[in-house]
C-alpha cells in the first residue's frame, strides 16, 4: 500500500510540526518551572544551574526550545486566525514560511547566545 | 504510452490482497473504465459500486494510488505512476468486499449530525422567498454541492484517529442546515455538532477541502460550525 496521499501534503507535515512541538513544549515546562523554583530559593543554587547552561549542548538545546516556541505559537496563531477570521486560501504556503520564520528565530537565538 | 496497464486491485474482506490483472491502456479511460474492465473481461466476480459515471452520485469513490478520488472522472493518464495502478476501497471504512466499502457509518454519522432538513412550515403555507443574495444563503449554496462521495471522510485524519468523529461532509452538511432560514431544528443541530466528536475536533488539516473532487471547502464549514457554537455558548444557549 503506498502512503497515503493526505499524509504527504504540506499541512499535513504543518500539523504535524505543530503536534510534535506542543508536545516539546509540554515535556519543558516542568523543568522550566523547576529552575525558577530554584531562582526562589536561593541564588546559590541557581548560580550553579546557570554556569551549568553555559554549556554548547545546552545553548542548543535553549535555541531548539525557542524555535519550538517560535513554531508552535506562529502556527497557533495561523489556525486561530483560519478559523475565526474571514477564509484565506494559500494556507500550505503561509505555513511553510512561518516555519521557516521560526527556524530562523531559533537561528538567531543561537547565534546571539554564543 | 504502454499498451498495457498493470493494475493491482483489493479482492476480498478486511483480510483480502493485492490481486494484479493487466489491462489495455486506451487514449481516454477513466479508472472506473478500467475496474469495469477487469470485472467484464477478466474477473466477473469483482464487486465494486458506480451509478451515474458523470460525477453526480458519488458511489464510486476509491483509492487510487492511495489518494481517494472518484473514478469515474479521474482520467488514468493523471494518476498512473509508470503505467501502474492500485486501487482499494475507501479509507476509514469497513470493506464488505473487494472495492465495495461499507457507508453505513458515514451516513449514521449524517443523522447523528442532523444532516436532515427540519421544515418550519407546511405544505398548506405559502412558499416563502429566499433571497440568494444573503451572507447566510451564501454560505449555505457554497457548501451544498456534495455528493456524499465519501472522499473527504476517507482522507481525514481526525476519522482515522477517532472512530466517534462526525467528519468533514457531516458536518458540511450541517453548515449548510445552519444557514437555511427555512429550518426549524438548529438549535439541536448545534448541540448535536458541538459536544464530544463534533466540530471542535477537527484540526483544520484542510484533506478534506484539499481532495474533495467538487471543490467543496468543509474545513471552512467546520469552522463556521465553532464559531457559531461558541457563540452560542457564550449566549448560554447551548448546555455542556
Ligand atoms: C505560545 C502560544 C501558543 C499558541 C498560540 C498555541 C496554539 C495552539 C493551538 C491553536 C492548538 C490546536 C491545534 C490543533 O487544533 O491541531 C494547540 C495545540 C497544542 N498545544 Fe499549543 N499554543 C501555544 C503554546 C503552547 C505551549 C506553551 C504548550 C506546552 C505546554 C503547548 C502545547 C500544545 C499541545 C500539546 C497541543 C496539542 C497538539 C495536537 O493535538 O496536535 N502550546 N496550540
Ligand atoms: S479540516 Fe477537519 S474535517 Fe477536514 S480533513 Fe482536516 S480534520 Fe478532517
Ligand atoms: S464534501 Fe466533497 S468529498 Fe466530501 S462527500 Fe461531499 S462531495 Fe465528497
Ligand atoms: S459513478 Fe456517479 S460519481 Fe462516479
Amino acid at each position: 500500500m503506498s502512503m497515503l496521499a493526505n499524509r504527504t501534503r504540506p499541512l499535513w507535515f504543518a500539523a504535524m510540526i505543530h503536534r510534535l512541538s506542543g508536545l516539546g513544549l509540554a515535556i519543558f515546562l516542568p523543568f522550566h518551572f523547576l529552575v525558577l523554583g530554584l531562582a526562589i530559593r536561593g541564588e546559590a543554587q541557581l548560580d550553579t544551574f546557570l554556569r551549568w547552561t553555559d554549556q554548547p549542548l545546552v545553548k542548543f538545546s535553549e535555541s531548539a526550545l525557542v524555535g519550538l516556541l517560535a513554531v508552535h505559537m506562529l502556527g497557533g496563531l495561523r489556525l486561530l486566525a483560519l478559523e475565526n477570521m474571514s477564509w484565506r486560501g494559500g494556507q500550505a504556503v503561509r505555513a511553510l514560511g512561518l516555519i521557516a520564520i521560526a527556524a530562523l528565530v531559533a537561528v538567531y537565538f543561537l547565534v546571539r547566545v554564543f | 504510452m504502454a499498451d498495457t496497464l498493470q493494475v493491482s486491485l483489493w479482492r476480498g474482506g478486511s483480510d483480502g490482497r493485492y490481486v494484479d490483472y493487466a489491462v489495455p491502456a486506451r487514449e481516454s479511460q477513466t479508472v472506473l473504465d478500467v475496474v469495469t474492465y477487469v470485472q467484464r473481461h477478466l474477473d466477473a466476480t469483482l464487486s465494486y459500486r458506480f451509478a451515474c459515471r458523470v460525477g453526480m452520485c458519488g458511489s464510486c469513490a476509491m483509492q487510487v494510488n492511495g489518494r481517494a478520488r472518484w473514478t469515474c472522472r479521474t482520467h488514468v493518464s493523471k494518476v498512473a505512476e509508470g503505467g501502474k495502478l492500485t486501487v482499494a476501497p475507501l479509507e476509514n471504512m469497513p470493506v464488505i468486499k473487494d472495492l465495495a466499502a461499507d457507508m453505513r457509518e458515514f451516513f449514521g454519522k449524517w443523522q447523528r449530525a442532523k444532516g436532515r432538513f427540519a421544515p418550519s412550515k407546511t405544505r398548506n403555507d405559502p412558499v416563502e422567498p429566499i433571497d440568494p443574495a444573503t451572507p447566510q444563503r451564501r454560505a449555505a449554496d457554497a457548501a451544498i454541492e456534495c455528493i456524499n462521495c465519501g472522499v473527504c471522510y476517507a482522507s481525514c485524519d481526525t476519522v482515522k484517529w477517532d472512530k466517534d468523529y462526525l467528519g468533514p461532509a457531516q458536518l458540511n452538511r450541517a453548515w449548510t442546515l445552519v444557514n437555511d432560514v427555512r429550518d426549524a431544528g438548529n438549535r439541536e443541530r448545534l448541540v448535536a455538532v458541538s459536544e464530544g466528536s463534533g466540530c471542535h475536533s477537527c484540526h483544520s488539516h484542510q484533506s478534506c477541502q484539499e481532495f474533495c473532487p467538487v471543490g467543496l471547502n468543509p474545513t471552512r464549514s467546520i469552522a463556521g460550525l465553532k464559531r457559531k457554537s461558541l457563540a452560542a455558548y457564550l449566549k448560554g444557549e447551548l448546555k455542556p
